[in-house]
């Protein structure tokens, strides 16, 4: 049987045009023009409530924006797309079944049949290191088991691009460096990644350019280097160096 | 006080027995209120599927309907089926009534809303829960109502006990519908209310032990499903 995957256009670039999200009269997202999808690793960083998950969730067709266009490789995102473009969400929901039958489940969806689509999963589940627990219900493993699964089901795609919102957010250092191990390996297969993130470290450790978020806005985005040592606008300098935005 | 003693006696023996007259009305029983959860299953868990996930004006006032339709009296559904059915009914020329194909309808009718309305509930925390997950997962309107009635399956399990509790406990429509004909449409509850009124005391009681045994054997299914579930934490 044919790999369909190979056969479905690609999504990328991934881009907005004069985003806005309003509630309330109050302004959550103001995002005059972005572009993703360069084989890169983007960091989002930001301040809670900054609106990196809206931009994320915007992009990816989660969220209709009030004022603005997103568009895939130039077209409005279709439902078959989401088999290139993937997301961890915040709070990744995992099915009530096995964590294998998770994975699998999400190939089933992309137009996999069962055999090759368990043949995938098993071959995800070990990748992430979760061999051991894939007859495990999902909603049993620990949180860093949980977050590993999830990001091991956004991997099995192969997406050409793929959006984390904060997947190291509550993980003990060892599942942190899991998953970083993940998005690198992610990367070396030539998944465009965007990383929303509070670590600093974290962004520093492995994203090419890191962009800042602040009340709804981009304040500034720019190469990881340049963004640490020789940040353009006030807000970044503050940010890098740890003070506390508000 | 004796003849107390001696009809639980009967009781037993009968039971013990397996009497003929009592094994064909408990198979009727069971044959008619399974059926009618069958039948309400397959329209009430779409329905109130369709109804979590959809958003259309009037929605909440189908929502509260359903909803209060819940507690119907069993007695009005089986006059409702009896005015349908009778020969001046709609669905007269069918020749139904007196039938247990009439008291599967009736019963059907009486927890329809039932499994409907826990079907939207459960549906619709799902939905809240899973939605993004699914966009992402590419799926379309049917496949998201299979995977939601699928990732709810314990719960609707549940509901679907529940509508059988109602439906075997019930007397009012069945009674109505069915006319509590001997070898035909006798069933327990309307076998019960008819043998107490006549002083046969042992089959009553016969078929009221059989009868708490079946409420008390839906419970602990209710209760060991619901363990399972969050033992494999699937709830
Ligand atoms: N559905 C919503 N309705 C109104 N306000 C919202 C909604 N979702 C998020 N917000 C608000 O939008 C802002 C940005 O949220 P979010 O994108 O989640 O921030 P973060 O950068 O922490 O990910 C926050 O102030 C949040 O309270
Ligand atoms: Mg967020």
């Amino acid at each position: 049987m044919l790999d369909r995957t190979s056969q479905i256009a690609a999504v990328t670039p991934v881009c907005g045009r004069a985003l806005q999200i309003t509630r309330a009269g109050r302004v959550l997202l103001d995002v005059s023009d972005i572009e993703f999808g360069e084989r890169s690793v983007t960091a989002i960083v930001g301040p809670n409530g900054a609106g990196k998950s809206m931009l994320i969730k915007t992009l990816c067709g989660l969220m209709r924006p009030d004022r603005g266009n997103v568009t895939w490789n130039g077209r409005p995102p279709a439902r078959s797309d989401y088999r290139r473009l993937g997301m961890l969400l915040q709070h990744p929901v995992l099915l009530r079944r096995s964590a294998l039958a998770n994975v699998a489940y999400a190939l089933k969806c992309a137009g996999h049949d069962r055999s090759r689509a368990e043949r995938l999963a098993l071959a995800a589940l070990e990748h992430a290191g979760l061999s051991h627990i894939a007859a495990t219900s999902a909603r049993r493993l620990s949180g860093g088991e949980k977050q590993r699964l999830a990001m091991a089901r956004a991997m099995a795609m192969r997406p050409e691009i793929l959006f984390l919102d904060e997947p190291t957010a509550s993980l003990d250092p060892a599942s942190t460096l899991r998953i970083e191990e993940m998005i690198d390996k992610a990367r070396e297969e030539g998944t465009s990644i965007v990383l929303v993130t509070h670590d600093m470290a974290q962004a520093r450790r492995l994203a090419d350019t890191v962009m800042l978020m602040h009340r709804g806005g981009i304040v500034e985005h720019a190469p990881t280097q340049r963004f640490f040592d020789a940040p353009a606008t006030d807000e970044a300098r503050a940010f890098a160096a740890g003070e506390i935005l508000i | 006080m004796h003849s107390f003693a001696e009809a639980f006696g009967q009781a037993f023996a009968l039971i013990v027995n397996f009497d003929a007259d009592l094994r064909e009305i408990v198979f009727l029983s069971l044959q008619v209120s399974l059926t009618a959860v069958l039948v309400a299953a397959i329209i009430g868990l779409p329905f109130g599927a369709l109804l979590a996930v959809s958003r259309f004006p009037g929605r909440g006032a189908l929502v509260v309907g359903i909803t209060a339709l819940m507690g119907l009296p069993p007695v009005v559904v089986g006059l409702v089926v009896y005015l349908l059915l009778s020969n001046a009914g709609v669905l007269g020329p069918l020749q139904l009534l007196y039938t247990p194909t009439a008291m599967i309808i009736a019963q059907a009718l009486l927890i329809t809303p039932i499994i409907a309305a826990l079907a939207r509930q459960t549906i619709e925390d799902l939905n809240d829960e899973y939605d993004q997950q699914m966009t992402l997962f590419g799926l379309n309107a049917i496949q998201r109502l299979v995977t939601l009635l699928w990732e709810g399956r314990f719960s609707l399990m549940t509901a679907l006990l529940a509508g059988f509790g109602r439906a075997i406990a019930e007397v009012g429509a069945v009674i109505v519908v069915g006319g509590n004909i001997n070898h035909v449409t006798r069933v327990m509850t309307t076998t019960i209310a008819l043998e107490t009124a006549k002083g046969n005391l042992a089959l009553a009681l016969g078929l009221g032990i059989i009868l708490v045994a079946i409420a008390v054997t839906v419970n602990a299914m209710v209760f060991a499903l619901r363990g399972t579930a969050e033992r494999a934490a699937y709830a």
